[in-house]
């Protein structure tokens, strides 16, 4: 299986997706530089972490007019699998391939830290490899990450199952303390209503190995090869 | 222009010293611009003129040292074909005025210095020193401080994996913001700031020139006043994203062979860099300040030259080479652009389009800058601050309350507040999280880790500067070992007060001498570092904090790597070392007793090394299950450190021998060279047998288990109570 990996200019969490990808999963990954305008060949598409332009406006909001996300968006409508996680997240926001948007944190403080996360579903291309409503921990690493919408969103998210992962307590359940962010209904990640694009505020890439003392975030790479067999 | 009194006095020259300049131009009177780059050049910032005779006195060699002192960084052999580059820099003087900007300029600066070396940089520390909680500055510079490191290593994609941060009252008007960064480089892609080759041509790459941070390195070389607050203008402002973009541009052109040299714009911007890389090769070299990219219009050759804009390279290309470099940096959307070449004249020169406005020979400003031999004097004080008469020290009856006190003290608490605030984990090298006593990091392709740390006891060092400076390198060494890293070297980061107090500068030929016993003791040379004089107000100076950075080896990461927390149950609790009956400066007196007194812990380099040695060899021999160096608290604050394993807490039951010592020396003591470490009951003898080979008292004080810590019938605290006491002091003082 092969895995684009976009590399916006600013982008950080690029190795390290790279590396989970290639070294620990053993799979075909290439970076896709933002100005290339192809997605030829690949799989699976990764927006990794990072600040795409530096965030000095609202994260994401300048990364989407890179040349690659029209190619991005096509990849989607056709059914391809995209992540984006933490910045890739806020970039598929602003890109309107997600509903909703990600403000700044409650505290206004960056925060990074290990998060416990809920699995709301295992019917996910994303989740196959998790049981319904496992806890995970993983690190989150983000100044906005308060994900936002409207009522209506967030009813049409819940109704069709688009929240996959929330953030909760070690014991799953779902309170203000175990709430990082400030995200509405603790809501950490969510998919598109046709469950191939997937965005995320906690970082899979950074549990995926032993050798970091975690690899609560492998199922989801694992997850995501099965898919695709 | 004709050059006044006032305009020397401006520039920070001495009537002396600008006589020294005019024989340096053969007779003639310098003019404008040429008084602007001696003054950067000679300010103490730029040519440590009150500190290099001392300097010269650090050991700098060792079998592993690339790269000592002189380069923009120095570099250490870690095998398998890699280095690990690194520096320790100072930004105080601009995070006192304007923290976040200071702060991150400081973390910005120090990034470019490694990678300027042709490092990728893959972690980041600090030393933080602020005012007493109680000043009401303190809160301030720390949430700005906290969050400028924050706003630039996140944005950087590079992890801030460890530090240290104290409140004391001697930095109520002088913060210490003290930033290191690690880089890893293989040996053939090392890269030196070098202007060789006549003729080549030199460019100039990263942002444009502003006029922001003029004269930042004259303003970081003088005392704070009323008026400092008027400085803000000089501080420079930071922009991350442009240096992420230079670190991706700078590593894919150091892949080419076109690049001769290159060095980072910092201090005193394109003058200094120009000068340094001219000096290192013995060349001259030639500038157009008209054909550097401005910010702004209508900026005078004097301005560029002063400017410290960041995010800027000065690099020598090969000729022929300028159109091939060029392309990668517009490639990261960076302005790029021919402004000179290097010369056989030995001169700096700089044209404005054409036109000759500055012309110096380059050794002026290197070699034959001043060089000070300040007057050095004992303060009459010392006397009165070292003595201390342990009988009129009242032991308290509570001694939990003690603990509990120590444990939420300022020094001592978590510094989670902060470290949460920093990606300390990007890069997925991060294998022991920041709260341990050294962070390691792995070396990816290898089976190898780094450890790191950064540690200076400024109180040790303000009642006994030799001792103090000794105890830094020691307990930096320490905290590698007992993370399962071999100490390779240090940078040092050397906070002072004013070099014209002869006070002043006994602290820091002590502190230096002190450091260099250690040095030579441990094995870890001193491979680059940073002097900051002048950190005081118009009150006083600050307590002398020669901070120690300092990088191991852990030569198999999987099964070396060796952290502070207890884990299982029924675990032996070893002691190693010994405790002296001593209170000389310990964090105790400070908090139950209100003094900073007496004389700091003795320290006996020839135990330091059998224990550091013995420690390592259990750790490598597999027996070792938790290992944390005893420090500010004394062993019961060791003890309850090593309780709280974030997510798996567990108590332990423990009896010291008490016969000879003082209760609180016994708990809250800080001596020096002890180790508290836990094995398997079954590994015991083997542990003895290695600790005996240097000598190295061994004691089993107890065992790992229930839910509460206990110290002989002293110490009864639940693991919540120590938790509590222990979670939350920073957070709950910045939310106030």
């Amino acid at each position: 299986m092969k895995f684009a990996i976009i590399v916006f200019p600013g982008s950080n969490c690029d190795h390290d997706c790279y590396h989970v990808v290639k070294h620990v999963m053993g799979q075909e990954a290439e970076y896709v530089w933002h100005k290339d305008c192809s997605l030829e060949g690949f799989d699976c598409v990764i927006l990794p972490g990072g600040f795409s332009y530096g965030d000095y406006l609202r994260t994401g909001s300048i990364a989407r007019f890179s040349p690659i996300m029209a190619e991005v968006g096509r990849f989607a409508a056709a059914g391809g699998l995209v992540l984006g996680i933490c910045n890739g997240f806020q970039i598929l926001c602003e890109a309107g391939l997600l509903p909703g948007v990600l403000m700044r944190n409650r505290a206004l403080k960056f925060i990074c830290k290990n998060v416990d996360v809920r699995v709301e579903s295992s019917q996910s291309a994303f989740t196959s490899a998790y049981k319904d409503n496992e806890v995970l921990s993983i690190p989150v690493a983000h100044a906005d990450g308060n994900y936002f919408a409207s009522p209506e969103t967030i009813k049409e998210l819940e109704d069709n199952g688009c929240v996959l992962f929330r953030y909760s307590t070690a014991k799953g359940d779902l309170s203000p303390e175990a709430n990082p962010n400030g995200s509405l209904g603790n809501i950490a990640g969510i998919t598109n209503a046709t469950g191939n694009v997937l965005g995320l505020m906690p970082h899979p890439e950074r549990a995926s190995e032993l050798a970091l003392g975690n690899t609560d975030g492998k199922g989801m790479f694992e997850s995501i090869i099965t898919s695709f067999a | 222009m004709t050059i006044t009194k006032e305009m020397i006095e401006e520039h920070g020259l001495t009537p002396e010293e600008y006589k020294r300049v005019v024989e340096h131009l053969g007779g003639r009177e310098p003019n404008y611009n040429e008084l602007g780059v001696f003054s950067v050049m000679w300010s103490e910032h730029c040519s440590y003129k009150s500190s290099r005779k001392h300097l010269g006195k650090l050991p700098t060699e060792g079998p592993a040292v690339m790269q000592g002192p002189g380069e923009n960084a120095g570099i250490i052999d870690i095998g398998d074909g890699m280095a690990a580059v690194f520096k320790m820099e100072s930004h105080n003087h601009p995070s006192f005025i304007e923290p976040y900007e200071g702060a991150a300029t400081g973390v910005g600066g120090i990034m470019r210095d490694v990678f300027t070396m042709g490092a990728r940089p893959v972690a980041n520390l600090n030393s933080l020193r602020f005012g007493a909680p109680g000043e009401p500055r303190t809160k301030y510079l720390l949430d700005g401080v906290v969050a400028g490191i924050a706003g630039y290593g996140n944005c950087m994609g590079v992890p801030t994996v460890g530090g240290e941060a104290y409140f004391h009252d001697s930095y109520n008007g002088n913060c210490l913001v003290n930033a290191m960064t690690v880089g890893l480089v293989k040996h053939e892609r090392i890269f030196k700031g070098t202007a060789s080759g006549i003729g080549n041509p030199v460019m100039y790459v990263g942002s444009r020139t502003g006029r922001d941070g003029i004269h930042g390195a004259t303003m970081a070389s003088d005392v704070f006043d009323e008026s400092s607050e008027e400085k803000r203008p000089t501080v420079q402002v930071g922009d991350p994203f442009q240096e992420k973009l230079l670190l991706e541009a700078c590593l894919e052109v150091f892949k080419t062979p076109y690049i001769v040299g290159i060095q980072d714009m910092g201090a005193a911007g394109l003058t200094s860099s120009g000068v340094e890389m001219a000096s290192r090769a013995g060349n001259g070299i030639e500038i157009d300040s008209a054909l550097v990219p401005k910010r702004e219009e209508g900026m005078t050759p004097y301005e560029v030259l002063l400017s410290e804009s960041q995010e800027r390279m000065l690099l020598v290309a090969h000729k022929g080479r300028e159109e091939d470099v060029a392309k990668i940096f517009r490639k990261w959307g960076l302005e790029v652009c021919v402004i000179g070449k290097v010369t056989d004249t030995n001169m700096f020169t700089v044209l404005d389009n054409g036109e000759v406005v500055v012309n110096i020979p380059v050794d002026a400003l290197t070699d034959a800058a001043p060089k000070y031999d300040r007057p050095i004097a004992r303060p009459d004080w010392q006397d009165e601050a070292v003595s201390l008469d342990l009988d009129e020290i009242t032991i308290p009856e509570d001694l939990n309350d003690v603990l509990l006190k120590l444990l939420a003290s300022f020094n001592i608490s978590s510094r989670r507040w902060i470290y949460e605030q920093y990606d300390h984990m990007v890069r997925t090298d991060t294998v022991v999280l920041p709260g341990s006593d050294a962070a390691v990091i792995r070396v990816k392709g290898t089976k190898k880790g780094l450890a790191m740390t950064v540690d200076c006891n400024s109180r040790y060092c303000y009642l006994d500067p030799f001792t103090g400076g000794a105890i830094a390198v020691a307990e930096a060494a320490r905290n590698i070992t007992v993370s399962g890293g071999r100490p390779m070297a240090l940078t040092d980061c050397l906070n002072f007060g004013s070099p014209e107090r002869p006070g002043v500068m006994w602290q820091f030929e002590q502190s230096l001498l002190g450091m260099t016993e250690a040095c030579n003791a441990l094995g870890t040379p001193v491979i680059g570092g940073n002097v900051s004089f002048y950190n005081e107000n118009s009150e006083t100076a600050i307590y002398p904090t020669p901070t120690i950075g300092m990088v191991g080896l852990v030569d198999d990461l999987e099964a070396h790597t060796t952290r502070q927390w207890f884990r299982d149950e029924g675990d032996l609790i070893v002691f190693m070392g010994e405790t002296l009956d001593e209170l000389g400066g310990t964090e105790y007196l400070k908090i139950s007793h209100g003094m900073d007194r007496g004389m700091p812990p003795v320290l006996d380099l020839e135990k330091e090394k059998n224990l550091q040695e013995a420690c390592r060899v259990a750790i490598t021999s597999g027996i070792i299950r938790s290992a944390h160096d005893c420090s500010e608290g004394g062993i019961a604050v060791t003890l309850a450190e090593s309780c709280l394993a974030p997510g798996a807490e567990i108590g332990a039951v423990v009896e010291l021998d008490e016969v000879a010592l003082r209760s609180d020396a016994m708990l809250f003591g800080e001596s020096q060279s002890r180790i508290v470490v836990s094995i398997k009951e079954a590994d015991l003898d083997e542990l003895k047998k290695i600790a005996a080979v240097g000598n190295v008292p061994l004691k089993v004080i107890g065992k790992v288990g229930g839910k509460a810590l206990k110290i002989n019938d002293k110490i009864d605290l639940s693991l919540i109570q120590i938790s509590d006491a222990h979670a939350n002091t920073i957070e709950r003082f910045v939310s106030k």
